[in-house]
C-alpha cells in the first residue's frame, strides 16, 4: 500500500515538474512548448562526452554531485534562454498555432542535433548510483531515489512558491501570467520576465533530466517525449497558465496511472495509458477550463 | 467578420438557388487549379519513368490527402487537432483487415471476426469502406469531443490519438499489436492515388462552400457573433469532424496501400507533426495552403536526402552528414514561420488573377 503511495507520488513528481515548465511559459507568453522534451533530453545528454560509439564516455557525470547538479540545470537554463533569443523572440506576436509549430520545429532541431553527435542508440550511464540502494520505512522498502525524487520536487516547489511570493521579481512574472499587457503598462519590463520564465522553465527541464536518468540508467534521445506527453497534458486538465493547477494535475495523472496499473484487471492492464487518456476526455468535459481555472486567460467579447 | 456577412447574406437568400451556384461558381477554380498542379506533376512521373521518383510521388500524394484532411477541420474551425492521424490509423488497419489473404489473416490476425476473416475486396472499395470506417469512428468520438472549444478541444483530440494508438499496439490478436502487418496488396501506379488526392480537394472544396462550412469559419472567426446568428457551433464542428475522418481515413488506406506494412507507430506523433507542419507552413486557413505546404516539404525533404545521399560536383563527391537534413528542415519551418506567421497562403486561395478580388 505504501509501495503505491510512493511509486504514485514519484511519478506524479515528475509530470508535475514538466508540467510547471510548460505552465511557466504559457503564463507569459501563451506559448505551448513542444520543445520543451527536448530540452530534457539535452539535458541528459550534457553529461556526456559527444561520440557516436555504443559506450557512453561519461564527462560531466563524474562530477560529484554538488557540482553536477547546478552543472546540468545550468545547461537546462541556458540553452532554454538561447530558445528564447534566437526563435522565440520573433514569434511573440503570432497566433497560437504558429507558435506551437515553431516550438517543435525547434525540438526537431534539438534531437536530430542530439542525434548527430551521439548517434539514436540509447546508451547506459550510472548516475549517482549510491542513490538506487533501498531504504526501509514503515515496513516498506523503497529506493533510495524516489524517497529523493519526492523531497526533491517538494523543495523545488516549495523554493519556487517562496520565489513567485516574495521577491519582486516572482510577483512581476505572477502579473506577467495574469494580464501581459497590462503589466507591460505597469513598469514590467517584458524581454526580462520572459527570459526568467524560460530560464526556470529550463532548470525544472534539466531536474526532470537529473531524476529520469538517474532512475533509469538509460540515456535515450527520445526520453523526453513521453514525460513531455503527460505533462502537457496535466498543464492542461490543470487550467492553462494556472501553476498550482499543474502541479496537481501532474501528480493526479501520476496517481491515476500507478493505481490503474494495480487496480485494473490483467486482461487490462495493457491498455492502461488508454483508460488514463480516457479519464483526460471525461476530466476536460466535466471542466473544459481545467481544474483550477487561471484568471485572465478568458477571452473577453 | 466578412464570412458571417457572406453566411447571413446567403441565409437571406436561401431560396434562391442562383447564389448558391454563384458562390461555387466563383471558387471552383481553386480545386480546379490544385487538381490540374497535381495532374501535371503526375505526368511528369511517369514520363521520367523512374521507380523510386514513383514512389516518392505517391507519398506526396498520400500527404496531400492527409493535409486536406486536417484542413477540413482545422482550417474552418480553427481548433486545432492532433488526432486526426488516429482516424488514419483506423482507415490503414480497417484497409489491412479487408484486403489481406484470408489464409494469412488467419494465421497473422485470429481474432477478427468470421466475415472479416472471409473476406478479400479489391483497393479501391476496401478504401471507401475505410474511409466509412473512420468516419463512423470520428462521429463517435466526435459526439463527445465537439463540446469542447481552444485548447481543451486540441489536447482532447490528442487523447483520442494517444487512447487508439496504445489499443492498436496492444490488441494482439486483432492488429498484431506493435509488430507490423504485412501482406497488405501493394499498389505501385500512381493513378489510384492521383484520384485519391483530387476527390480530397474537390470534398475539401465542397465542405467550404456548404452551409455548414460557410457558417464554421463564420464561428472560426467571430465565435460569439456566429452564435448570436444561430450557429450551432458544436454541430456544425461535428459535420467537419466526420468529414474530415473521412477523408484522413481515406488518406490511410492508400497509404498502407503504398507500403504495404501497417504499424500503430507509423501513425503517431511523428505523422501527426509533419502533416501538421504542412498545413501551417502552407497556410492553415486556405485549401491552397494545404496543398502548397506538401509540396514545398516533401521537395524539402526530397532535395535535402539527395544532398544527404551525396551530389559528385566536378571531381569531388559533396554530401551532408547524417542528421543535417532534418535540421535544416527544422529551420527552414522556423524561418518561414517568422517571416510568414500566417503561412505561405495565408488565408488566401490559389486562383487566376483576375478573379482573386472576388474572394
Amino acid at each position: 500500500m505504501l509501495q503505491i503511495l510512493f511509486d504514485a507520488l514519484s511519478l506524479g513528481s515528475l509530470y508535475a515538474l514538466g508540467a510547471l515548465g510548460i505552465a511557466l511559459i504559457f503564463g507569459v507568453m501563451r506559448l505551448v512548448n513542444f520543445a520543451h522534451g527536448d530540452v530534457i533530453a539535452f539535458c541528459v545528454f550534457a553529461l556526456l562526452w559527444p561520440s557516436t560509439d555504443a559506450m557512453a564516455i561519461v564527462f560531466a557525470g563524474q562530477l560529484p554531485w554538488y557540482l553536477l547538479v547546478p552543472f546540468v540545470l545550468l545547461c537546462g537554463a541556458g540553452l532554454s534562454v538561447l530558445c528564447e533569443i534566437v526563435v522565440f523572440r520573433r514569434f511573440r506576436q503570432a497566433n497560437p498555432a504558429t507558435m506551437m509549430i515553431a516550438s517543435f520545429a525547434l525540438g526537431f532541431v534539438i534531437r536530430y542535433f542530439l542525434l548527430m553527435l551521439f548517434s539514436s542508440r540509447p546508451k547506459s550511464i550510472s548516475l549517482l548510483p549510491e542513490l538506487s540502494q533501498p531504504v526501509e520505512i514503515l515496513g516498506a522498502r523503497l529506493p533510495l531515489l524516489q524517497l529523493i525524487t519526492i523531497v526533491a520536487t517538494m523543495v523545488i516547489l516549495i523554493g519556487l512558491t517562496l520565489f513567485l511570493r516574495q521577491t519582486r521579481f516572482g510577483l512581476e512574472m505572477r502579473a506577467a501570467a495574469e494580464n501581459f499587457s497590462m503589466a507591460r503598462m505597469l513598469g514590467v519590463r517584458a524581454n526580462r520576465v520572459i527570459m526568467g520564465a524560460f530560464a526556470l522553465s529550463g532548470a525544472l527541464a534539466a531536474a526532470i533530466a537529473l531524476i529520469f536518468g538517474a532512475q533509469t540508467g538509460t540515456l535515450d534521445i527520445q526520453m523526453g517525449a513521453s514525460i513531455m506527453l503527460m505533462a502537457f497534458i496535466a498543464t492542461v486538465i490543470g487550467g492553462l497558465g494556472s501553476l498550482g493547477g499543474a502541479v496537481l494535475a501532474g501528480f493526479l495523472l501520476g496517481a491515476a496511472s500507478v493505481i490503474m496499473q494495480v487496480m485494473l484487471p490483467i486482461d487490462a492492464r495493457p491498455f492502461r495509458d488508454a483508460f488514463v487518456y480516457g479519464a483526460v476526455i471525461l476530466v476536460l468535459l466535466f471542466r473544459p477550463q481545467g481544474l483550477i481555472a487561471a484568471r485572465g486567460t478568458k477571452e473577453r467579447v | 467578420m466578412a464570412v458571417a456577412a457572406s453566411l447571413a447574406n446567403s441565409a437571406a437568400v436561401a431560396e434562391r438557388k442562383p447564389a448558391r451556384f454563384a458562390l461555387a461558381r466563383r471558387t471552383i477554380l481553386t480545386p480546379v487549379l490544385l487538381s490540374l498542379l497535381l495532374l501535371a506533376i503526375a505526368l511528369i512521373t511517369v514520363m521520367t519513368g523512374s521507380r523510386p521518383f514513383n514512389q516518392t510521388v505517391i507519398d506526396v500524394f498520400v500527404r496531400v490527402i492527409l493535409v486536406v484532411g486536417l484542413y477540413i477541420f482545422i482550417g474552418n474551425s480553427g481548433v486545432l487537432s492532433f488526432g486526426h492521424i488516429g482516424f488514419t490509423c483506423l482507415g490503414a488497419y480497417a484497409a489491412a483487415w479487408l484486403t489481406i489473404n484470408p489464409m494469412m489473416k488467419r494465421g497473422s490476425l485470429p481474432g477478427l471476426p468470421e466475415w472479416l476473416l472471409a473476406t478479400r475486396l479489391p483497393y479501391w472499395q476496401s478504401a471507401v469502406l475505410a474511409a466509412l470506417f473512420a468516419a463512423l469512428a470520428a462521429l463517435i468520438f466526435g459526439r463527445v469531443l465537439m463540446r469542447l472549444s481552444g485548447i481543451a478541444a486540441s489536447i482532447a483530440t490528442f487523447a483520442m490519438l494517444a487512447m487508439i494508438n496504445t489499443i492498436y499496439s496492444n490488441w494482439e490478436s486483432v492488429t498484431g499489436a506493435t509488430s507490423s502487418v504485412v501482406g497488405i496488396p501493394i499498389v505501385r501506379v500512381i493513378w489510384p492515388y492521383l484520384i485519391g488526392a483530387v476527390v480530397a480537394i474537390f470534398i475539401a472544396w465542397a465542405h467550404a462552400i456548404s452551409r455548414s462550412g460557410l457558417a464554421l469559419r463564420a464561428a472560426r472567426d467571430e465565435p460569439t457573433a456566429a452564435a448570436a446568428s444561430g450557429v450551432d457551433i458544436p454541430r456544425e464542428r461535428l459535420v467537419a469532424f466526420v468529414v474530415s475522418g473521412a477523408v484522413m481515413g481515406l488518406g490511410g488506406a492508400l497509404m498502407a496501400h503504398s507500403i504495404g506494412v501497417v504499424t500503430p507507430d507509423t501513425f503517431y506523433l511523428g505523422l501527426t507533426f509533419i502533416t501538421l507542419s504542412m498545413l501551417v507552413v502552407g497556410g492553415m486557413g486556405s485549401l491552397s495552403g494545404g496543398v502548397v505546404g506538401v509540396l514545398l516539404l516533401s521537395a524539402l525533404i526530397q532535395a535535402l536526402r539527395w544532398l544527404e545521399a551525396g551530389v559528385s560536383l566536378g571531381e569531388s563527391t559533396f554530401a551532408l552528414p547524417k542528421g543535417v537534413q532534418e535540421i535544416a528542415l527544422g529551420v527552414i519551418m522556423i524561418v518561414i514561420l517568422a517571416l510568414r506567421p500566417s503561412g505561405l497562403m495565408g488565408n488566401r486561395e490559389l486562383t487566376l488573377p483576375r478573379s482573386s478580388r472576388n474572394k
